[in-house]
């Protein structure tokens, strides 16, 4: 059986995409987990979508945590005897993960980006060495523990006459010694940079915060509005919020167009935007590493180049 | 306060160069270092023992000359190295079976941290994985550590949110870049940690069962090409061109 659970809705739904079709091939079922408060909308919900069977283990847990929810699914992989577990690749998701291997002693790969079998096995492929290569990793045990990130694959069409059972059932689980004292939102800039089709992003090239509205100016004009920047800017001078972060450490991007303004093009931020179908470098340094990553660049002061690449981009686009 | 860190030798993957003709990258002659989250893991624990006092044990699976790096992390301030030989058939089972029975072998620690992830694999799974065989409560992703007397109060970057957590110990602990800035040692710190001992622990004296559950099949290249036209003269003239190309490539629109 294959085990699929996220506690967020969409990549549980993307899950089960691959979910029931790895579970086919080997003519078993595919069952998504729910943790928390029974809820049969979303349990059918999961069923149009694919779910062979919906397992609803209700705790009063009220917050996430790895330790319980790892003792939870336990509980589930043993009522069931799952033999592969999808987990939602979020933070939460890699942290249970990782955590329910360790409790398990399986074998367990973080971040799959394309999952198969191959003589019988369940194999599958991650990005390592900051994007310079995809590993291919064979599990040759079980249980098989992986997670995936979101939009690596697309939910299945909402099929209403796929049926499928819900089972409920309550688990004692060991309480964890850690305590939540406090969950704050964090700031966000409204940007969803791994959706857009334009970004430009900003780096340490600028010298302030105000200047930033250079880049904002120039994506409005190309009709992407989105601005993204490397770490520094989100991280160390924090001009922008974490949402526009774009890396290894931040978000993945794969627009049509990603523009790099006084960003140098270290590996890290590399890793995070070279999905991208053109990349534009604009930057100081005639040796700066972003050009060996670029399909055009400019050479040049960005606050010479930024006025004139939007009035001239304004003009082109009428 | 006894604390154990995590730290890793990777391959410095910004000096990583691409075979041309297999597109693989040449994992051979890369210069190594320490993973760049664990230094900011030392940096943390020598923060908590200057609060508290207590020992610094920094832990390693890799190979012999991963000696040099554990140097680097005695001289910034940790007590002793412990170095276990990785075997030649490793996955992430392996690595996390091994430190796990080192940690108990150490024997008394309050505190055991690790980076958020490292910096050549980026999994993040070491950390969570290792409180789990150790069942110690976990807190990862931390980019704020007030360690008190009998409890820690940790601030946890979890993207859209943060958390706040607290846990008495042991706890493990796994933290972010931003944390804080890692120090460099000065002339004397390098000088005075050849005297620092590294203990080196084979794998088989930690466990016998030492078979991975995943195994890497292939390194794929992947090829990233890109036309690299770079305009550098004029800047009226730069800008036109690009405009031009980027009208051409249809993103105009
Ligand atoms: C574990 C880890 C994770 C990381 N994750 C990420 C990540 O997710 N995202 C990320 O971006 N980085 C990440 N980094 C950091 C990364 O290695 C680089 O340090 C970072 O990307 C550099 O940011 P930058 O290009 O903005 O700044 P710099 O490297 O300082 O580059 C600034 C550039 O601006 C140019 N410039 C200066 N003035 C001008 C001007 N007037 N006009 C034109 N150009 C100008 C300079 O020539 C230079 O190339 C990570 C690092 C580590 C160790
Ligand atoms: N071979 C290793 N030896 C010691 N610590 C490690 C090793 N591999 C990973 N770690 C620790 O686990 C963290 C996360 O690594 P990873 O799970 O590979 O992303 C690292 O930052 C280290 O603290």
């Amino acid at each position: 059986m294959v085990l699929v659970f996220s506690d967020n809705k969409n990549l549980s739904l993307e899950l089960l995409n691959k979910g029931s079709e790895l579970a086919k091939e080997l003519g078993k079922n595919v069952t998504a987990v729910i943790v928390g408060k029974s809820d049969d909308a979303l349990a059918k919900e999961y069923i149009s979508h694919g779910a062979d069977k919906v397992f609803i283990a209700e705790t009063d847990i009220d917050s996430f945590k790895a330790e319980e929810y790892a003792g939870i699914l336990e509980k589930v992989l043993k009522e069931t005897g799952a033999e592969i577990v999808l987990v939602g690749s979020n933070k939460n998701g890699k942290d249970l993960a990782s955590r329910l291997a360790g409790r398990l002693d399986a074998g367990c790969v973080i971040d799959c980006t394309n999952l198969y079998l191959k003589d019988k096995k369940l194999t599958v492929e991650r990005v390592v060495y900051s994007g310079n290569a995809i590993a291919v990793e064979q599990f040759n045990s079980k249980p098989n523990i992986v997670t995936i990130p979101s939009k690596v694959f697309d939910p299945l069409a909402k099929d209403d006459k796929h049926t499928g059972d819900i089972v409920k059932k309550k688990f004692d689980v060991e309480k964890s010694a850690s305590k939540v004292l406090k969950v704050q939102e964090m700031q966000t800039g409204d940007v969803n940079v791994e959706d857009a089709e334009i970004i430009v992003s900003c780096g340490r090239g600028f010298k302030s915060k105000d200047d930033i509205k250079l880049v904002s100016e120039l994506a409005e004009v190309l009709k992407g509005k989105t601005v993204g920047c490397s770490r520094p800017i989100a991280a160390d001078l924090k001009w922008l919020s974490e949402d526009h972060w774009i890396g290894l450490s931040g978000h993945k991007v794969k627009p049509k167009l990603y523009v790099a303004v006084g960003i140098s093009g270290q590996i890290q931020h590399i890793a995070g935007m070279r999905d991208s179908s053109i990349i534009v470098a604009i930057n100081k340094d005639p040796e700066a590493l972003i050009f060996k990553s670029a399909d055009y660049g400019i050479v040049g002061d960005l606050y010479e180049i930024l006025p004139k690449l939007t009035n001239m981009v304004k003009e082109k686009m009428g | 306060m006894n604390i154990i860190v995590c730290a890793k030798q990777v391959v410095d993957v910004s000096e990583m160069k691409v075979d041309p003709n297999t597109k693989k990258p040449i994992l051979q002659g890369v210069p190594q270092k320490i993973s760049d989250i664990d230094k900011n893991a030392i940096e943390e624990a020598i923060k908590i023992k200057d609060k508290h006092g207590g020992k610094i044990t920094v832990v390693t699976v890799g190979s012999s000359d991963a000696k040099e790096g554990i140097k680097e992390l005695l001289a910034m301030g940790a007590d002793e190295g412990v170095l276990i030989s990785s075997p030649d058939k490793c996955d992430y089972r392996v690595v996390s079976s091994l430190l796990a029975e080192a940690i108990k072998k150490i024997g008394e620690y309050d505190i055991v941290l690790c980076g958020e992830a490292s910096i050549d694999m980026f999994s993040g799974q070491v950390g969570p994985r290792l409180a789990g065989l150790l069942n110690m409560p976990q807190i990862t992703y931390a980019q704020n550590v007030n360690a008190e007397k009998d409890k820690t109060v940790a601030v946890r970057n979890m993207g859209d949110k943060s958390v706040t957590t607290e846990s008495s110990y042991p706890v493990l602990i796994t933290v972010t870049k931003e944390i804080n800035e890692p120090r460099l040692p000065s002339l004397m710190q390098i000088l005075g940690a050849a005297n620092k001992p590294i203990n080196e622990w084979s794998a088989d004296s930690l466990t016998k069962d030492l078979e991975p559950k995943v195994e890497t099949l292939e390194l794929k290249g992947i090829p990233m090409e890109r036309k690299n036209i770079v305009y550098k003269d004029d800047v009226d003239d730069s800008v036109k061109k690009l405009v031009d190309s980027l009208a051409k490539e249809g993103v105009l629109r």
